[in-house]
């Protein structure tokens, strides 16, 4: 699956990374990690930069300082479909801008592994199967993306980005504007990606799931790393306070699960 | 039948390819003298009295052939624009190339230029298409957004547009006033093997800086960002497609004058087959685009146009309504 010359074990490593957008700074000398087989989430305040050091580590922007690596190369000096093959990437609010099928969206998935001449292959036609599948959107591939309903097309969106096959999925927001249920199913389809082996990187805005999905947590606040590491030692009182300026109730569940809520404003 | 041809895209062009050869065939059949489709097979190789040799080798052949490469060049300069733009309701208009090539022929033509060399409206055209992208290209260079590409592309339509009209109101004479106004309807009569030679090498070169831009449309369906996330190199493919037009489009326009309308219907008459998959539009614009300019150009010549019919104007008198239709059809689909 690993695309020839990059490392398997490393991780994504983001290392001191300044980011500068239309003269101001957006992020400042962020470094983190996403180990393969780990749910990072990407946590903060809106304007924290979190979407800023996603489209950074798929270099879709240019780098002030720092590098992005999986330990061995630099990736952003890789061609950019050998990148394209090893950083898949989930949008945010994506748009389709034309009534394909599902199957069809879900193909475009495969542009990194075809050449310009190319049509899909058998090995794109079981992967594009396959990621359908394992976002239960199989059943209506036939159907316009235009037709489905926001739950549906998220799935079909997030099966587009499974269909590349590659070792790290970096998505900003992929529960915005669902239902719990299709957070809920979103967030399980992440999981079992990096159950799967694959790194994933994910930008929250939904700190209960935050806790009880991911890892690794990655708080930033103002483009400043605030504080990394395991969930339960990010989410503290006091980097709620600093970061978001809330205080947070908590509570267990009757199945032993973690749950805590924004309660009020910090005076 | 329309579900069979999305399955399988090279059906299509298939079928697409044998209409374009019975049309080609009727093309070379029909004119001031009709001939039997052995006669002109005959004469297209030789086995034929010279009369019928000229007529066929020299008058229709090169109208054929000029005919074809426009017409696959706007349809698929169409698909690929629209495809780009992510708007069906681009065509090669939209950049505002085929207006410049416009303005370039008419003040050739106002210059008293076509009477000294018969090279010279072509030229002028193909240079007023240069220089339009040039100004297309500083003008949305910096800036890598679509919404500024079609407003260059609008403002320098309009410019192009309002020097038309400047040149024609200071027209030195009521003939070449009408020599303007017949060049501006768009035709493919009289064209020679000289035009075939001086327009073919920048059609076909645009063509070549085109081609295989499929892969990287198609990941625009997702968007600019998304498109890069998929190792697609979004500015080449921007300015491949639009330097691609430019050269092929004003080549074209410099050998038949403005005929509108086949970039925009081509690749909606081919969505209706294939769906709207960008890269599998493509070849099947070309060829629907030469088969469309084959027949609209058989129409000029026939009984009721009395020779007078304008290819421009039939192009535009058959894509206009459907045009609209189409807009009426696709209104609920592209919601």
């Amino acid at each position: 699956m690993s695309p020839s010359g990059t490392n398997l074990k490393a991780g994504l490593q983001i290392e001191n990374i300044s980011v500068t957008l239309g003269g101001s700074e957006i992020l400042k000398n962020v470094s983190f990690t996403v180990a393969r087989g780990d749910v990072v989430g990407l946590i903060g305040p809106n304007g924290a930069g979190k979407s800023t050091a996603i489209r950074a580590a798929l270099g879709l922007i240019q780098l002030d300082m720092g590098t992005i690596s999986d330990g061995r190369t630099d990736v952003h000096s890789l061609p950019a479909r050998t990148r394209a093959k090893l950083m898949s990437y989930v949008p945010q609010g994506a748009p389709v801008h034309w009534p394909l099928t599902a199957e069809r969206t879900v193909a475009l998935g495969r542009v990194p592994h075809l050449n310009p001449w190319q049509d899909l292959q058998t090995t794109d036609e079981i992967a594009i199967k396959d990621a359908m599948k394992r976002t239960d959107c199989w059943k209506f591939r036939n159907r316009l993306v235009t037709t489905l309903s926001g739950g549906e097309r998220s799935r079909v969106l997030l099966a587009r980005t499974l269909a590349v096959g590659a070792n790290y999925i970096l998505a900003d927001e992929p529960t915005a504007a669902l239902d719990p249920k299709h957070q809920l199913s979103v967030m399980d389809i992440l999981r079992a990606e990096a159950e799967a082996g694959a790194g994933v990187l994910v930008v929250m805005h939904d700190l209960a799931y935050a806790l009880r999905y991911c890892d690794k947590l990655v708080l930033l606040d103002g483009g400043k790393l605030l504080a990394s590491g395991l969930p339960a030692d990010v989410l503290t009182d006091e980097n709620l306070r600093t970061a978001f300026g809330v205080d947070v109730a908590r509570w267990t569940g009757s199945d032993g699960v973690q749950f805590f809520a924004p309660h009020r404003v910090v005076k | 039948m329309i579900k069979s041809f999305a399955q399988r895209p090279w059906a299509l062009n298939g079928v697409l390819l044998v209409g374009l050869v019975v049309a080609g065939l009727m093309s070379g059949m029909f004119g001031q003298v009709n001939l039997t489709p052995s006669q002109f097979v005959g004469a297209l190789f030789g086995n034929a009295d010279d009369g019928l040799t000229i007529i066929v080798r020299e008058l229709r052949l090169p109208r054929i052939i000029v005919g074809m490469l426009a017409g696959a060049t706007l349809g698929y300069s169409g698909a690929a624009l629209q495809g780009l733009l992510r708007n069906p309701l681009a065509d090669p208009g939209v950049i505002g190339v085929s207006a410049s090539a416009g303005l370039g022929a008419v003040i050739a033509i106002y210059m008293g230029l076509a009477t000294v060399s018969a090279f010279a409206v072509p030229l002028m055209a193909m240079g007023g298409a240069f220089v339009a992208t040039l100004i297309l290209m500083s003008l949305a260079a910096r800036d890598s957004s679509v919404l500024t590409l079609i407003l260059a592309g609008i403002g320098i339509s309009s410019l192009a547009t309002a020097g038309v009209s400047l040149v024609m109101n200071f027209a030195p004479s009521p003939m070449s006033l009408q020599d303007m106004v017949l060049w501006m309807l768009g035709s493919l009569e009289n064209r020679t093997f000289e035009d075939l030679w001086l327009a073919g090498p920048f059609i076909l070169l645009g063509w070549a800086v085109m081609a295989g831009v499929g892969q990287g449309l198609n990941a625009l369906t997702l968007g600019s960002e998304t498109a890069q996330s998929l190792g697609i190199n979004v500015k080449s493919v921007r300015w491949r497609v639009v330097l691609g037009t430019a050269l092929s489009v004003g080549a074209t326009v410099s050998v038949c004058g403005a005929v509108g309308f086949v970039g925009l219907v081509v690749p909606h008459f081919v969505r209706a087959f294939i769906g709207y998959e960008p890269r599998r539009l493509l070849l099947p614009s070309a060829i629907s685009g030469a088969l469309l300019m084959t027949l609209a150009d058989i129409l000029t010549r026939l009984p009721i146009g009395h020779g007078q019919l304008r290819l421009g104007v039939v192009m535009a008198v058959i894509g206009a309504p459907l045009f609209i239709y189409i807009i009426f059809k696709t209104r609920e689909s592209m919601r």
